[in-house]
Formats: structure tokens, C-alpha cells, sequence
């Protein structure tokens, strides 16, 4: 049952719906941020209210926190109703709207922004808090990583045992700002990008890998002994199977490719674990994720079967490689530059496309010259270079698959065309 | 140059300062020199390892707080590094490390670090951050790199550098804020050159964006040796996106702070 609401918070409810409607007809978006706002404005302890009496979980992370909050809920479900937000709404308004569109939702999983983190977790008391990764992203922002993890680390400290983090152990800063919470879980959910996590968080040193390029090789810092712990979860070195604490070796069959996903999974079989459901079931709930928001999405344009992938800074278009490298795919590559992208693109040259050199490529979007100099200087064939990611499909052999990566506003605008 | 020269590229304490893609930098030196028949070899130095004094080229990236104090503290303990900058080796350095190589530079928190040295430069933090495209003329009294064509690239800076007399600047930005210093909007200039020491607060990654600066450097790295053209495919169009970016009414709607 929802708890009952003071006169306020109905009316903020009220007023939030009416806007979120208005924006929907006005073609602006989905209403979800529209309405969110609407509501903390009218009632700035409106998420506190509606999270009361819910069992929630809060998951953040640089890359994957939508397709785990996915997983998540999947599992959830099987238990009873979920609350959940959409992709990309994930600050506050994005978080009252996903409470309010389900009142009688017992359980919650929700996407909450890096940098926002601390305050949604303190306003909804949440008792799970899911942390994967922090790596460079949006770098024009000035949200620095080690920033981003001193925020997650103050949070941690404030923490009461009713909250469980569970915890990515394979990364360095997520590691130190979990650790000082009293109670958390570890998952060795795997971190292949370590670009970001030269040095020691907490005192500087140079952190000492073993460099056996498993994303679950043991770290340590050879001055004040912060280590990986001991992981109560983890993926297999292979990343083909989920280990999990009584020694069972889960093997995911997941629609989603990459080893990310198998990370992902990982550490979302955990998350439900923790809410009481058996280790299978919540995998088999991981497994039916398809597509979330479109990325990962099979669709068919011009009678090419296209794949869409999200590649959205280094760590991310890292993994995209290693799937479009061994598909067979024609590749198509688009970058952008706006306000949600990071206006700065340099982070291309961190990527290192020289893997799938002399591979041909297509090469578009509004920063195609940034991006075509840096597929050149890697090695790579350029085929053509367009502003509309589309225009090369035409030269190709009918019916010939395409893999199209393109970062977060390119993204959207491609899925908007392309998926009916 | 003798076809087939050996340039010594050193590239310095990239897991430290390699924020912003400046690792391309050395990718496009790289190729650009084998591109001219010159053999490059890349030394990549670490934390805790030994600077070759034999180098011909060093490059310094830029970084955040952490990775730039450590940097500081390797490059002035290091024998090597200063016996290479004494015996007149090219250096180049980019935004945390052009303040790395001054005298003295601002933390967050407000510690001053001592420098290398080996510019006339002093940086101290500066409000509101530089953040933005930058497009600046190079000066003609900028000695080893005058006669450049423009500059362009990002800046991303909660630092402003001041120049001594020793150091001379590199640019006068035509759009953006540069070096920094004096002010929000800054004193104008862009960058640093004092001897064989070239410094810039540019990303993009700015050899990339600046093909000429890379032969520049390649040239001074090759004991001043003139390199035969070299045509990059899509820089001139890329050039000509930022450059008719940064005069279009755009760039304030993107908010960069100040234009010119
Ligand atoms: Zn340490």
C-alpha cells in the first residue's frame, strides 16, 4: 500500500501530471523531466515521501547504469511491482517521476546520475546502492572522476547499516568510496579500462595490476595496502560465467553482447539476491533485456539489418571495439559535440581504434572531420565521410549488416529515425 | 635530416597527465615523422622510472591536480630530464603540463608547487574556469615556433599563467580565454615558447588539430631540419569547421565565456 500523502504532495503530484501531459503535447520530450520539475518545485520533499515504505534500489556508475537498472528490474518483477525510470532521466525530476508513476510499486530500481548520487541516496533512504564504475566522461564539465569519487566516498561515511552497497571491486576509485560504508558487498563485475585509476585514491601511490587482461586481476598500492577485496560475487576470468558466494558458477546466456553486460549482470544478480530471490531466476530476468532504449537495438533500414551501439566516451567505445571488430558488420561511426555529449570530442584519441585497423569505415555526424582525422592517423579505411550517419548505405551490397556506434545525441537522433 | 634518422620521442608520465587525449599528440608525431622517411622510437616513461637524457623530443600532457603535483615532483628530481633540457632538447607540454614546467603552479586548495623551471612562467588558480574552443594567431615573436599558421583547439584550465621576461608568449587568442591571467578574460595570449620549450593550454589533441606545429616540433626534435609538405586528409576541413565555429554566433550560445 502507497503511504498516505500530505495535501501538498498531492498537489505537486497533481500539478507535475498536468505538466507532463502539456509537455507530451507539445512534442517536447517524454514529459518526464518537465513533470518531475514541476513536482519538486511545488514540493521539495516530495521523493522523500513517495520512497517511504518502498524497498529501493539506487544504481550509478559512468558506463552501464541503465542497462543494469534494467536487469534489476527484471529481476525485481519477478517478486512483485517495480518502480523504474527511463534511460536518461536520472537526476532528480527523472527519480520523483519514476516513485510517483508507481505508488503501489513495492520495490524500486532507478538510474541515478554520478553527481547526484549522494543527494537521492539521502532523500530516498534507499537500502541498496549499486556502484560499477567512474571513468572520464563529459570532460568539459569539469566533473573530474577522483571529484566524483570524493562525493561518493563522504556519502559512504554517512551511511547507516540499513543501507548495503554493493560495490564494483575491479575499480579503484569505486572501491575507496564504498569502503567506508558499514556494510558492503563486492562484486567483481570486472574494469578493463584502468586509464583512470593510475594512482591511488586514497594516498597517491601508484597502484601495482597484475596486467593479465581479465578486468579481474587483483590491484593493490604498494604504499598504504588499499587492495581489491575479497569479492563475495564475481564474473569468471573468461567473463563467460557469474561465480556466486556459495561457489555456484551461473552461466548468463544474455541477449545484450560483450563482457560488460556479463559485469553488469553480475552485479545485478547480486543486487536481487540481496532482495531474497534466488541467483537463477534473477538471471533469467537478466537475460531477457534486449535493448535498453534502443542501444543494442537490431533494426532494419533500407533492407540493411542495422545494429545500434552506444559508444559514448573512451570506456565505453572501448567495449563497442571488441563487438564490432569480430561481427563481420559494415561500420558506421558518428560523433557528436553538444552540451550532453561534452563539447570537448578529444577523448576519441583515448580509444584505441588502431585494433581495428585497415578495417573500412564510415565516418558522420556534426564532429565527422575530428572523427575522420582520428580513424585516419589509427589506420583505418575511410569510406566516406557524411554529415547523415545513413548516406553510405546506399554504396553498400544490398542487404549487407551494418553496425552503427554513435555517441549519446547522435544516438537518440538515429533512434528516432531508424526505430519504429 | 638523413632519411631514415632515429627521433627519440619521450613521452612523460602519461598515466598521469593524459586527461584530454593528448596521447594523440604522440600518434600524430609518430606517423608524421615516419611519413618523412625519419624512424621515430617512443619511450614512454612511468612513474618511478628513469627520464632518458637522450632524447630528442619530450611531450608532457595535461592532467588533473593529483597526476600534475606527482609529475612535478618526478620531472625535477630527474637528472636525465635535466641534462636532456640543458643540452637543448625540443619540449613540449600541454595545459597542466605547460604549468608543470614553470617556476611555480596553484593546486586546488590553494598549495603552490614548486615547478621545473624551465619556462618564466608562475600559474595561480583563476575564476571562472577556461572552458571552451580557442582559436588563436600565432605571434611573430613567438622565436622557435613564429610563422605557424593559427592555432586551434580546447582549453579547459582552472589555472592562469603569467609570463616572466625570459618566457615569451606563443599566440594572442582571437577566441577564448589562452594563458589567463590578469583577469577573467585574461591578458590575451596563448601559450609559451622560451628557447627550445614550447608550452600550450590546447587539446584536441592540438598536434592533430595543428599539423604544423607537429612538423615544427619534429623539425627542432631533427637539429632544425626542414621536412618536405606533408598533405593530412581531413585536417584542412576540420580546420575550417572550428575556425567558422569560433566566428559564428554559436560559440557564446554555447556559453564559452569571452570572445574577441
Ligand atoms: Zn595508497
Amino acid at each position: 500500500m502507497p503511504v498516505s500523502l500530505p495535501p501538498r504532495a498531492r498537489l505537486a503530484l497533481g500539478a507535475g501530471r498536468a505538466a507532463a501531459a502539456a509537455s507530451r503535447l507539445l512534442r517536447r520530450g517524454r514529459g518526464q523531466v518537465v513533470g518531475g520539475r514541476v513536482m519538486l518545485k511545488v514540493d521539495p520533499a516530495l521523493i522523500t515521501r513517495l520512497a517511504a515504505g518502498k524497498q529501493l534500489t539506487l544504481v550509478s556508475a559512468t558506463n552501464g547504469k541503465s542497462t543494469t537498472t534494467r536487469m534489476i528490474a527484471g529481476a525485481l518483477r519477478t517478486k512483485g511491482r517495480v518502480a523504474h525510470n527511463l534511460t536518461g532521466a536520472n537526476m532528480g525530476p527523472g527519480v520523483v517521476t519514476a516513485l510517483a508513476a508507481d505508488r503501489a510499486a513495492g520495490f524500486g530500481a532507478i538510474e541515478v546520475d554520478e553527481a547526484h548520487l549522494p543527494a537521492m541516496a539521502a532523500q530516498t533512504g534507499a537500502t541498496q546502492l549499486v556502484l560499477m564504475n567512474l571513468t572520464r566522461d563529459q570532460l568539459d564539465r569539469g566533473s573530474e572522476v577522483k571529484m566524483l569519487s570524493r562525493r561518493w566516498h563522504a556519502m559512504a561515511e554517512q551511511l547507516s547499516d540499513k543501507t548495503i552497497i554493493l560495490a564494483n571491486a575491479d575499480d579503484p576509485l569505486v572501491v575507496w568510496a564504498a569502503r567506508p560504508a558499514p556494510s558492503v558487498v563486492w562484486v567483481g563485475c570486472g574494469q578493463w579500462w584502468t586509464d583512470d585509476a593510475a594512482l591511488c585514491p586514497e594516498c597517491g601511490a601508484t597502484l601495482e595490476r597484475a596486467a593479465d587482461g581479465t578486468g579481474i586481476a587483483p590491484w593493490r598500492c604498494p604504499a598504504c595496502g588499499l587492495a581489491r577485496p575479497q569479492t563475495a560475487w564475481s564474473i569468471t576470468p573468461d567473463a563467460t560465467g557469474i561465480v556466486t558466494p556459495d561457489g555456484t558458477t551461473l552461466t548468463p546466456h544474455l541477449k545484450l553482447p560483450g563482457r560488460v553486460n556479463v559485469g553488469n549482470a553480475a552485479i545485478a544478480v547480486a543486487a536481487a539476491a540481496g532482495r531474497g530471490i534466488d541467483p537463477a531466476v534473477a538471471l533469467a530476468a537478466c537475460e531477457q533485456v534486449e535493448d535498453v532504449d534502443g542501444r543494442y537495438i537490431n533494426t532494419t533500414v533500407d533492407g540493411h539489418p542495422v545494429r545500434l551501439l552506444l559508444g559514448k566516451n573512451p570506456a565505453s567505445w572501448a567495449e563497442m571495439l571488441r563487438i564490432v571488430g569480430t561481427s563481420g558488420a559494415a561500420l558506421v561511426t558518428v560523433l557528436n559535440a553538444r552540451g550532453q555529449d561534452g563539447r570537448d570530442p578529444s577523448w576519441i584519441w583515448d580509444v584505441p581504434f588502431e585494433q581495428l585497423a585497415p578495417m573500412p569505415v564510415w565516418v558522420s555526424g556534426e564532429r565527422r572531420f575530428d572523427l575522420a582525422v582520428r580513424l585516419d592517423t589509427a589506420g583505418l579505411e575511410l569510406r566516406g565521410v557524411t554529415e547523415d550517419p545513413l548516406a553510405g548505405l546506399a554504396g553498400l551490397p544490398a542487404g549487407e549488416a551494418v553496425d552503427i556506434v554513435a555517441n549519446y545525441t547522435a544516438f537518440q537522433e538515429l533512434r528516432a529515425r531508424v526505430v519504429k | 635530416m638523413n632519411a631514415g634518422q632515429t627521433i627519440a620521442i619521450v613521452h612523460l608520465f602519461p598515466t598521469l597527465m593524459g586527461t584530454y587525449g593528448d596521447g594523440g599528440n604522440l600518434l600524430v608525431l609518430a606517423r608524421r615523422a615516419k611519413a618523412r622517411g625519419l624512424t621515430p622510437q617512443v619511450v614512454t616513461v612511468g612513474p618511478g622510472d628513469a627520464i632518458p637524457a637522450q632524447g630528442d623530443l619530450y611531450v608532457l600532457g595535461g592532467g588533473e591536480d593529483a597526476g600534475q603535483v606527482a609529475a612535478a615532483r618526478y620531472l625535477r628530481q630527474s637528472a636525465g630530464f635535466k641534462q636532456a633540457a640543458e643540452a637543448g632538447a625540443c619540449i613540449f607540454a600541454v595545459c597542466a603540463g605547460l604549468q608543470v614546467l614553470g617556476t611555480d603552479f596553484e593546486v586546488a586548495g590553494g598549495a603552490i608547487e614548486p615547478g621545473v623551471g624551465l619556462l618564466d612562467a608562475v600559474t595561480r588558480r583563476r575564476e571562472p574556469r577556461a572552458v571552451g574552443e580557442v582559436w588563436a594567431e600565432v605571434l611573430p615573436e613567438a622565436g622557435s615556433a613564429a610563422g605557424l599558421p593559427p592555432l586551434t583547439g580546447y582549453e579547459n584550465h582552472g589555472g592562469g599563467t603569467a609570463l616572466g621576461p625570459a618566457a615569451r608568449p606563443l599566440a594572442r587568442v582571437v577566441s577564448g580565454i589562452g594563458n589567463g591571467s590578469g583577469g577573467p578574460a585574461g591578458d590575451g595570449t596563448e601559450g609559451v615558447v622560451q628557447g627550445h620549450v614550447l608550452a600550450t593550454y590546447l587539446h584536441g589533441p592540438v598536434l592533430a588539430r595543428n599539423p604544423e606545429l607537429a612538423d615544427r616540433l619534429l623539425s627542432l626534435a631533427a637539429g632544425g631540419a626542414t621536412l618536405p609538405d606533408l598533405a593530412t586528409p581531413y585536417v584542412a576541413d576540420l580546420r575550417q569547421e572550428r575556425e567558422a565555429y569560433v566566428r559564428s554566433g554559436k560559440l557564446s550560445a554555447d556559453s564559452v565565456r569571452t570572445r574577441r
